[in-house]
């Protein structure tokens, strides 16, 4: 039974990865992270229900915060650079490197 | 043999106050040195002062040991506790005997004259104040080293002779020449030095002390081959100092020092610190064969080397000086005869002391008096014009080649027949010696002042002042008796027999022995030979170009270029190849790593695209690479 949860989480961090390492558009990157993060949580929960206790439960809150705090922070830097540079994709914001 | 007397402490009386012979002198130097140009005006005068009252004070302290009995004329006067360093306690003192105060007397006698003669030779020279100053502290240093009681006291003394002469020789150091001279002798005496240093080292590692008295009363106890060892590193300081083979190189170059310089340190006194320091450590060549023989075989070796040099040089100083070597090298000879040949050591030493140092200041005078020119090719009939220094360098003159009742003759004497008796070959090679010295001596004397006048247009020759006249006409009254004073009787023998212990039969002097006669004989030719070439003959105005011998000669014996191809270029190469290691090996090192560090990180720097996504996807491969490896590992 929790096999099937556990696959469906591989492959929704799977389609998320795959999106971070392919899109260019920081939205959908940035959505693609929020999937890889949900996949997670799904494969918390499905443990903690596994296992019958709470601790897994209890980690899926925090990363439930965590990304809001991500998306609260990650917005306002993209909507911040496609002020400047009219543009949200993530290979024209290539400015600090080497 | 008769050893030395045992040595007893003292206090009180005018020997209680000896110290006051370095100290008058030091202080003398000080005032001199720290006054600055205030001491401008009587300078001269207080470097003079403090020179003669040092050796009044030397004549009391001498008659006061006259008044001991024999025994009883080896006294030490502790002064203070020098170095109290655990198992090295030095405490230094001052040690009176014949020996040291035959050195005094001559330092203090023949150094005043040369201090009141240095007044009119230095007269128009700006630096006479700092020439005194120098003067003195020679003077003082040079006591130091005969008096101390110990070797390290020798030691102190002996570096500050060799500093005086460093000053002294390159007093007039705007002249290249001149302060390449005075570092050659620097160098050259640290190489003897450092002989001297380690002998001392194995004396205290021996002995467990460094003062004459146990080290010298306890030499016999030693074994040979520390002895050998000792006697052999003393022997080398002794070479760097006195000149000798194969340390001489300095000795010629020194004569760009001041004239009264050359006469009273390159001629009468520091160089013949080796010789004192070869007597005064007696006992311990008495235990060493081996280093006895060496320092013979040094001495007449020089005593040939000097000779030859002196024979080709135009210099009149640099013809004085090849004679200086020699001379000391007769000295040493005998020095390293044992007790037989101390006495004419010593008594030769201070002839030569009076007799040299009279034919130097001469040569000053006709320096003086031909615009400081030196070369004898272009003097030739002076005797006329400078009465009293030819007199006097005549007498110094004959003196030096042995003319018979003369002080050389005396001495020099006593020191062949001493050898004859030791060692046939040194003797006849000794032999040889005196009949070159008999034709450089000879050639120097006549190209100097007889022969027709060679002189340049604007020289005036001219007698010298009297302030110079006199210590030359004093000096060549040692000349002239100071030998027969000393040998006649054995009287200097028995004098210093206290000190340095009496040989087991006293030496008859006759006077119709098959050296002396031999010697006679050689120099006669010598002279005759030197009055045909340059006496009666003309001397050419250019050196002629000589045969190799000549040539041989006239370079010191190849003694630099020895120096040059066994020491000065491999010593280059040395360092040329420590800074190749330097600049290619530890700096390549270095260098080579920061390069590699900086050249990676340049390269690594290239990984920061600034593209977000590749960013992504190390870390993705990270991740794989992570997991991967922890089913790997997972599963072992």
């Amino acid at each position: 039974m929790t096999t099937h949860y556990l696959v469906l989480s591989a492959l929704l961090f799977a389609i998320g990865g795959v999106g971070v390492l392919v899109r260019r558009n920081a939205i959908v990157v940035f959505m693609c992270v929020e999937l890889m993060l949900n996949a997670c949580n799904l494969a918390f929960v499905t443990f903690a229900r596994q296992h019958g206790n709470l601790e897994g439960q209890i980690i899926a809150f925090f990363v439930m915060i965590v990304a809001a705090a991500e998306v609260v922070v990650g917005l306002a830097i993209i909507v911040t650079i496609f002020r400047t540079r009219r543009s949200a994709s993530v290979d024209d914001a290539n400015l600090l490197k080497y | 043999m008769e050893t030395a007397a045992e040595i007893v402490q003292h206090s009180g009386g005018v020997i209680g106050l000896s110290w006051l012979t370095i100290a008058l002198p030091l202080l003398g130097a000080a005032i001199l040195l720290l006054g600055g140009r205030r001491t401008d005006r009587w300078g001269h005068l207080l470097g003079v002062a403090m020179s003669l009252a040092s050796f009044v004070v030397a004549v009391i302290v001498f008659f006061e040991l006259l008044g001991f009995g024999a025994d009883e004329r080896r006294r030490v006067v502790e002064l203070y506790d020098f170095l109290p360093g655990g198992t090295l306690d030095v405490k230094m003192g001052l040690l009176l005997d014949p020996l040291s105060i035959s050195f005094v007397l001559l330092i203090t006698g023949v150094g005043s004259l040369i201090h009141i003669y240095s007044i009119g030779y230095m007269a128009h020279d700006p630096n006479r104040r700092r020439f005194f100053a120098y003067l003195n502290l020679f003077v003082a240093a040079m006591l130091l080293l005969v008096l101390a009681d110990n070797y390290l006291g020798l030691y102190v003394g002996w570096e500050g002779v060799g500093l005086a002469s460093y000053l002294l020789i390159g007093f007039w150091q705007h002249k290249p020449s001149a302060a390449a001279a005075a570092k050659k002798a620097f160098i050259v005496n640290r190489v003897g030095d450092m002989g001297l240093a380690l002998g001392i080292f194995v004396i205290f590692t021996t002995f467990g002390t460094i003062a004459y008295g146990p080290v010298l009363a306890n030499a016999s106890q030693a074994s040979q081959g520390t002895l050998t060892l000792i006697g052999l590193a003393l022997l080398l300081g002794a070479c760097g100092k006195s000149a000798q083979l194969p340390l001489q190189s300095w000795l010629l170059d020194a004569m760009e020092g001041p004239t009264p310089v050359s006469a009273l340190i390159h001629a009468a006194t520091m160089v013949t610190a080796g010789v004192y320091l070869v007597v005064r450590s007696g006992p311990i060549y008495i235990g060493a064969p081996t280093a006895a023989l060496v320092v013979t075989i040094v001495g007449v070796a020089t005593l040939l080397a000097g000779a030859i040099i002196g024979t080709a040089k135009d210099d009149i100083k640099k013809a004085l000086a090849g004679s200086t070597m020699s001379q000391i090298g007769y000295m040493m000879l005998a020095a390293g005869l044992g007790p037989v040949g101390y006495a004419f050591a010593i008594a030769h030493l201070i002839a030569h002391g009076f007799f040299k140092a009279s034919m130097f200041l001469g040569a000053g005078s006709v320096m003086h008096a031909m615009n400081d020119e030196v070369d004898m090719r272009k003097f030739g009939g002076l005797a006329p014009k400078m009465r009293i220094t030819w007199a006097t360098f005549g007498l110094g003159y004959l003196a030096i080649i042995g003319f018979p009742l003369l002080s050389g003759y005396w001495t020099k004497d006593g020191i062949i027949e001493a050898t004859m008796e030791h060692s046939p070959i040194l003797g006849w090679l000794a032999v040889i010696g005196a009949g070159i010295t008999g034709f450089y001596m000879s050639r120097l004397f006549f190209m100097t002042f007889h022969g027709k006048p060679r002189w340049e247009k604007d020289a005036h020759p001219h007698e010298s002042p009297a302030v110079m006249t006199w210590p030359l006409i004093l000096l060549s009254i040692g000349s002239v008796f100071g030998g027969a004073f000393l040998i006649m009787g054995n009287r200097f023998m028995e004098f210093l027999a206290p000190a340095v212990g009496r040989p087991k039969e006293l030496p008859h002097f006759a006077p119709f022995s098959v050296a002396g006669v031999a010697t006679l004989a050689v120099v006669a030719v010598g002279v005759a030979y030197a009055w045909l070439k340059y006496g009666r003959a003309e001397v050419p105005a250019v050196a002629p170009r000589g045969s190799f011998l000549t040539v041989f000669a006239r370079r010191d014996l190849y003694g630099d270029a020895i120096n040059e191809a066994l020491f000065m270029r491999p010593g280059q190469w040395l360092t040329r190849l420590a800074v190749f290691f330097d600049n290619r090996g530890v700096d390549g090192l270095v260098n080579g790593l920061a390069a590699l560090i900086g050249g990676t990180s340049g390269r690594l720097r290239r990984v920061q695209t600034g593209f977000v996504r590749s960013y992504a996807m190390s870390i993705f491969l990270g991740a794989a690479l992570l997991v991967g490896a922890w089913f790997v590992v997972g599963n072992l």
